[in-house]
């Protein structure tokens, strides 16, 4: 794989942010969502510069082909009512528990960059040092038990989706 | 077995692949411009006339009697019948026009006609380029031989003559009966007028004597 | 991608294309030209490609139903059995009149159309043609980048529903994304074994896995895991791509044309174009996946080079497209979530423990092997029998009360 220089990773840094920001100043719903997914498109991108191809295309298959349409059916299906904010948000418990959410997942995200050691150069790390294989082993061997409760926890997801959906009320026949 | 449906639709579905290649019954398709199908004796179309002999309008067999211009549904025919100097009927039409673009092709003119004038054709192809004037034909456009009737419609046209030829016979016999009969009541009127001329002198004679 | 001196044809397309490359004299402009050059030779094969499948799809459907198909097109009176018709279809395509709906998302409506051509172009670059012909023969997780590449076409399919603000668009897409999400379910399962087998992700790996001294019988259809896993391929590819007897999203007779309905001209002939090229590129999958890729036959015939190979089986899956086209009809919305959640995936799934018996059972021989392929067909066709019989209890032939 040939390297690619900074200057990329720069480019697919200011055109990414730049779609989410449009997409978070949009007026239109749909055109968010769906520039939303460009923009996951663009972290895909990132990935494959940074030399993780099985990422990226995980990233854009599971993202950009599955997350997306559940976000966009999510936006058709909810009703377009005009909603009173203030009444919603309005009392000072939802406010606080807000600021609270925020604060505790900006603290996450703080920590999680500042802990992270940014060694080398950037143009070390351009050549896929993991194959899918070695991934594969990785998960095969170190991170089993991870694998098996993620697979656990998402079949428990799926089956509660199903008996979700097919708890419809009885209808007279 | 689940799936044994599927495998019987391909099979027929793969035999009328290969068979269309062999067997030319299979392929019903006829290719319009270059082949034509053969249309049935009873097919119908539009309205046409009629003539006899070899002058298209003198031939005509209509009298223009107006009997299909009323007939019509969509009142598609327009007849004007031919005058003399004098005003007097001709029994011809002047105008006889039909608005293809109108009619429905029911063939009830054609039923009405008491001459055996008014017929349906078999010629389908008629699309023009002017909505108006190419689709409302004349009568020089209309009138058709016989003997493309009979080409067309080889059964009907040849009962046609035969009632025609029927009709003018009887017609001849008809008007020689009459023709006779007045000979006759001429002659009888003739002698009883010599009768009497003779019984009038003979009684002037009489009163002389 | 080395040039080999095994056969001159073999490496043809490569000579070629060094060639061309070799006359500019930068570097970089080099790199650019090879690149070009295999992206050009792809749109120009599969473009025709493309032109001719429908033109031969069309005519084969007319010859399933005992019709003539088209044959009247012709060029300076010539007429090579209608076989110019594309052309025409492309005229006809370019001169008519684009219509955008007044309410129409007027963006998105344009957008649509171009994103589902490249989205579904994008399949081919990975795809072995030949031995030495891949694009990005490279990629490590190729597998994965196809179909990544086929999710993104469900964005396309939903711009094209949603921008027309029309509700049977809407429907219709809304439909599709149903329909594409859940096959792609059982597609990917069914993948899966090739890449167990083949111990690699890379679909030059899983090509080079089907060759062998066997020949033809090397080829992964020929494996209780893979005949069965072709079969779940073939019907999931049929609704990936929207190809008949899945063709709900356009449902000409319910929804007049889906997400189709309000577009017109080339945008239309677009759609058209992207799905044809998802078609083969899936077929192009299936191929390398199950039917060896590239792989001749049998040592006797390899002297014919590799990518001719794959194309006519790339021909062969499409003639299959067209044969299931003329013969099935069109699912029912249920039917076709029925048939995947219930049927596909949990075939597939046992498939993946057949595959997997089938890899620890390698190094049996004799009577062993007898009995290795004995339980492996058993594994394939009873699951296969008794789902059948219970998705289908009750639902005998019909009985008309009033026919």
């Amino acid at each position: 794989m040939t390297t690619f220089p900074i200057i990329t990773l720069l480019i697919i840094a200011v055109i990414t942010l730049g779609i989410t920001a449009v997409a978070l100043f949009l007026k239109n719903i749909i055109h968010c969502s769906i520039l939303l997914a460009v923009s996951w498109v663009g972290i895909a991108a990132f990935y494959l510069w940074a030399g993780a191809e099985f990422v990226a295309f995980a990233q854009v298959l599971v993202y950009v082909g599955a997350v997306s349409m559940v976000v966009l059916f999510a936006v058709l299906l909810t009703q377009r009512k005009q909603l009173d904010l203030e009444k919603l948000t309005g009392t000072v418990g939802f406010r606080e528990l807000g600021k609270l959410a925020a604060a505790m997942v900006a603290t996450v995200l703080v920590i999680a960059i500042a802990t992270t050691p940014l060694t080398g150069s950037f143009d070390a790390i351009n050549e896929p040092v993991i194959t899918v294989r070695d991934i594969g082993i990785q998960l095969r061997d170190n991170h089993i038990g991870a694998l098996l409760i993620v697979g656990v926890l998402l079949t428990v997801a799926l089956l509660g989706a199903v008996v979700v959906a097919s708890a419809e009320p009885k209808t007279e026949e | 077995m689940l799936g044994t449906g599927i495998l019987k639709g391909l099979y027929i579905t793969a035999k009328n692949l290969v068979g269309s290649y062999y067997s030319s019954e299979r392929l019903t398709t006829i290719q319009y411009p270059e082949q034509r199908a053969q249309l049935p004796e009873n097919y119908r179309n539009f309205p046409f006339l009629v003539y006899d002999g070899e002058d298209a309008i003198d031939g005509l067999r209509c009298t223009a009697c107006k009997m299909c211009e009323k007939e019509c549904p969509p009142q598609c025919i327009y007849i004007i019948p031919e005058r003399d100097e004098k005003g007097k009927l001709q029994k011809k039409p002047k105008v006889f026009d039909i608005d293809i673009s109108v009619c429905m092709g029911c063939g009830i003119c054609a039923e009405v006609c008491p001459f055996e004038s008014i017929k349906m054709d078999h010629h389908f192809e008629v699309a023009q380029r002017n909505r108006f004037a190419g689709l409302l034909l004349h009568r020089e456009q209309l009138a058709k031989s016989n003997k493309y009737y009979h080409s067309i419609r080889p059964k009907e046209a040849t009962a046609v003559d035969e009632s025609l030829a029927e009709e003018k016979r009887k017609a001849e016999e008809k008007a020689k009966a009459a023709a006779a009969a007045k000979e006759a009541a001429a002659k009888a009127a003739a002698a009883k007028a010599a009768d009497a001329a003779k019984a009038k002198t003979d009684d002037l004679e009489e009163k002389k004597n | 991608m080395s040039a080999s001196s095994e056969s001159i044809l073999e490496a043809f397309p490569l000579t070629i294309r060094d060639w061309l490359a070799s006359v500019v004299p930068l570097d970089w402009l080099q790199w650019l030209i090879l690149s070009l050059i295999g992206i050009v030779a792809i749109l120009t094969v599969f473009g025709l490609t493309f032109a001719f499948t429908t033109v031969t799809e069309r005519k084969l459907l007319g010859r399933f139903q005992n019709r003539l198909g088209p044959n009247r097109v012709r060029i300076f009176g010539i007429r090579v059995f209608g076989f110019f018709q594309p052309f025409a279809d492309a005229v006809k395509a370019l001169t008519k009149e684009d219509i955008v709906p007044a309410a129409a998302d007027k963006v998105l409506h344009f957008l649509a159309p171009c994103a589902m051509v490249a989205f579904s172009l994008l399949g081919f670059a990975v795809l072995p043609f030949g031995k030495h012909l891949s694009l990005l023969s490279n990629i490590d997780a190729a597998l994965l980048y196809f179909f990544a590449a086929g999710a993104a076409s469900e964005l396309a399919i939903f711009m094209a529903g949603w921008s027309s603000n029309n509700k049977f668009s809407l429907i219709s897409s809304m439909r599709a994304l149903a329909q594409l999400i859940s096959y792609e379910l059982p597609l990917l399962l069914v993948a899966v074994p090739a890449v167990l087998m083949a111990g690699s992700l890379s679909l030059t790996g899983i090509v080079v896995n089907q060759g062998g001294d066997l020949g033809i019988l090397n080829w992964n259809v020929f494996t209780p895991w893979g005949f069965a896993g072709f079969i779940i391929f073939f019907i999931a590819a049929l609704a990936e791509c929207n190809r008949c007897p899945f063709d709900l999203p356009e449902g000409e007779s319910e929804i007049i044309a889906g997400y189709l309905t309000e577009y017109s001209g080339f945008k239309y002939a677009l759609f058209f174009m992207g799905e044809y090229f998802g078609m083969m590129s899936l077929s192009g999958l299936g191929v390398t996946l199950f039917l060896g890729g590239w792989q001749a036959p049998c040592a006797a015939l390899a002297f014919i080079p590799s990518y001719l190979w794959f194309y006519a089986k790339l021909i062969v899956m499409i003639l299959c497209f067209i044969w299931m086209r003329a013969t099935l009809l069109r699912l029912r919305m249920d039917q076709l979530m029925r048939l995947s959640w219930k049927f596909l995936v949990p075939l597939a799934l046992v498939n993946l423990g057949t595959v997997t018996f089938w890899k620890y059972t390698a190094d049996w021989e004799g009577g062993m092997l007898v009995a290795r392929w004995l339980i492996a067909i058993a594994l394939v066709i009873l699951p296969f029998i008794s789902l059948g019989k219970v998705l289908s209890s009750g639902l005998g032939p019909r009985k008309y009360r009033y026919a």
